[in-house]
């Protein structure tokens, strides 16, 4: 009993881990800085996984956990650290709109989606129902964050950040979704990256600059 | 009341004042090898001071009284915020005076006089560095009251040793609030003595320096003990945050005898070496800030600190 107590003792400490870095994440400017953040997201992601198998005692979290490591801590920072590379990208830096207001704004999306989780946590039954209050609280904290951000890279990371919260949802109300589903997200994060990779540079040959506001007008003139 | 609790008290006083300068030149010395200097030795603190108490007083024709007297009241206040702080036991007679909240008002009247005292002189140094120094200030004292709040909320005490006690009395529990609390509370500490994101110690260079432009005017005995003081408000926050973080090793309330003492002892040492060392590492990893970003990091850490009471009040942990 004191035993599991305790891995749910620290599992709310990295939620609030993973909570803090999407806060870093809000607030960094700098691209590559980002990407490790990202990384280090997928690291504590790694860890709450291995717990959560550990203390169920279910085999397949301990490949969804083996998965994760592979794909979000070592594949796509490097994947990404490659593009920002070959974009000449890698020092690039945004004019933030006001990081204060961001934050409050962040703040406010923090308590509405301890809000929302609330009925959820009171009907689920898993040793980390607490923790989907946070879980909510990174997707709309990523999805701030692209809207707040102007740069098709960083976009990207929001976008993949969000996957990092959904997966965090999942294994937090059900400890986790089926194998094959799971499989499935990872290709298709997979080939969204190498996609959008593409995209990246038909952007920049198109206006030579990855700001996205350049795509909002749809003639030229 | 018993007198061996106010030896106690008297000894801990004694022993952050001498080994404030010490703290001070561990921290530079950690900073030299980062950056692949040869260091200076740890004593130089301690050198110095001797070399200014030597000194004769040099003082500018219109320094009023308030100047001559703000180096005794920046001393007096960092040694009575230091005679509040549990730094080696919880059994503190002090500390009864006065709660955390007091104690961040002894850090703002400190403050406050070291900024009238900059401007006292009427150069333009030394109101500059006074101005900019409000600015910080005002803006991280609410931060450094909500990273206290936080810790208030968990043990429902607002006095810094029986938050201690109450955390010896849990020690299995951490809760996720301390960590927001305590990057906030690093932020602060590093806005708040001067340190590199916002302020550099070692420079001179007039656009920049915030501190040391207020100390331009002072000299010999004065300086010494300003500078004896803004150690010693390092060796504070520290201590500070020992007591809200890592309270391990502190003798509390009922432990008598020596043994326990020689134990916090040790572990105050130990813990000073390696938040020295993670100090300085900070520091040589992070760029100044331009002067206008201060407002956005110090924002940041207050939005931290009201973060980890958020997730305290919604985790219900």
């Amino acid at each position: 009993m004191h035993h599991s107590e305790l891995i749910a003792q620290l599992l709310k400490v990295i939620a609030a881990g993973l909570l803090l870095i999407s806060f870093a994440m809000l607030a960094s400017r700098r691209t590559q800085q980002l990407i490790t953040l990202f990384a280090w997201q997928g690291a504590m992601l790694f860890v709450s996984t291995c717990l959560v198998a550990y203390s169920s005692g279910l085999t397949e979290m301990y490949y969804s956990a083996g998965l994760t490591l592979l794909l979000k801590v070592i594949a796509l920072p490097w994947i990404l650290h490659r593009l920002i590379h070959r974009l000449g990208a890698q020092w690039d830096s945004e004019q933030l709109v006001n990081v204060p207001t961001t934050m409050m704004a962040g703040l406010a999306l923090v308590i509405f989606a301890f809000g929302l989780a609330q009925p959820i946590t009171s009907m689920a039954t898993t040793i980390t129902r607490h923790t989907l209050g946070i879980a909510l609280a990174v997707i709309l904290l990523a999805f701030l964050m692209m809207i707040t951000r102007r740069k098709a890279v960083t976009q990207v990371i929001g976008f993949l950040a969000m996957e990092n919260g959904l997966f965090f949802a999942a294994t937090s109300a059900t400890y986790g979704m089926p194998m094959v589903i799971e499989l499935g997200i990872a290709l298709d994060l997979l080939v969204g990256v190498f996609i959008l990779g593409i995209f990246f540079f038909q952007i920049r040959e198109q206006f030579d600059s990855l700001d996205l506001s350049n795509l909002e007008s749809l003639k030229e003139d | 009341m018993r007198a061996i609790s106010f030896v106690r008290q008297f000894l801990e006083v004694v022993l952050a004042i001498a080994i404030a300068p010490l703290f001070t030149g561990w921290i530079a010395q950690c900073r030299a090898w980062l950056q692949n200097r040869s260091a200076p030795s740890l004593l130089q603190p301690y050198r110095m001071l001797r070399k200014l108490f030597f000194k004769d007083v040099v003082l500018a024709q219109n320094a009023s009284a308030l100047f001559r007297a703000t180096p005794y009241v920046l001393f007096g206040t960092m040694v009575l915020a230091a005679a509040i702080i549990p730094s080696l036991v919880t059994d503190l007679p002090l500390a009864r005076v006065a709660d955390s909240i007091a104690l961040v008002g002894l850090f703002a009247t400190a403050r406050v006089f070291l900024s009238l005292a900059a401007m006292d002189i009427g150069t333009a140094f030394g109101t500059l560095g006074a101005r900019r120094e409000m600015m910080i200030g005002f803006l991280a004292e609410p931060a450094l009251l909500m990273v206290l709040f936080n810790a208030f909320m968990l043990f429902g005490s607002t006095s810094l040793p029986s938050l201690v006690d109450g955390y010896r009395a849990h020690q299995s529990v951490v809760d996720p609030s301390v960590i927001f609390a305590a990057v906030a509370f690093v932020m602060v500490l590093l806005a708040e003595n001067a340190r590199i994101p916002i302020d550099n110690p070692s420079t001179h260079l007039e656009l920049t320096m915030i501190h040391e432009a207020m100390l331009l005017e002072y000299s010999a005995r004065h300086l010494a003990l300003v500078e004896w003081a803004s150690s010693l408000k390092l060796f504070n926050y520290a201590c500070i945050g020992f007591a809200l973080f890592l309270p391990w090793g502190i003798a509390t309330h009922g432990a008598d005898g020596g043994w326990p003492l020689l134990v916090a002892i040790a572990a105050l040492l130990g813990k000073l070496v390696i938040a020295g060392a993670a100090l300085a590492l900070i520091e040589s990893l992070s760029a100044k800030l331009r002067i206008f970003r201060a407002p956005e990091y110090l924002a940041m850490a207050f939005l931290l600190a009201v973060l980890g009471l958020l997730v305290h009040l919604l985790l219900g942990a």
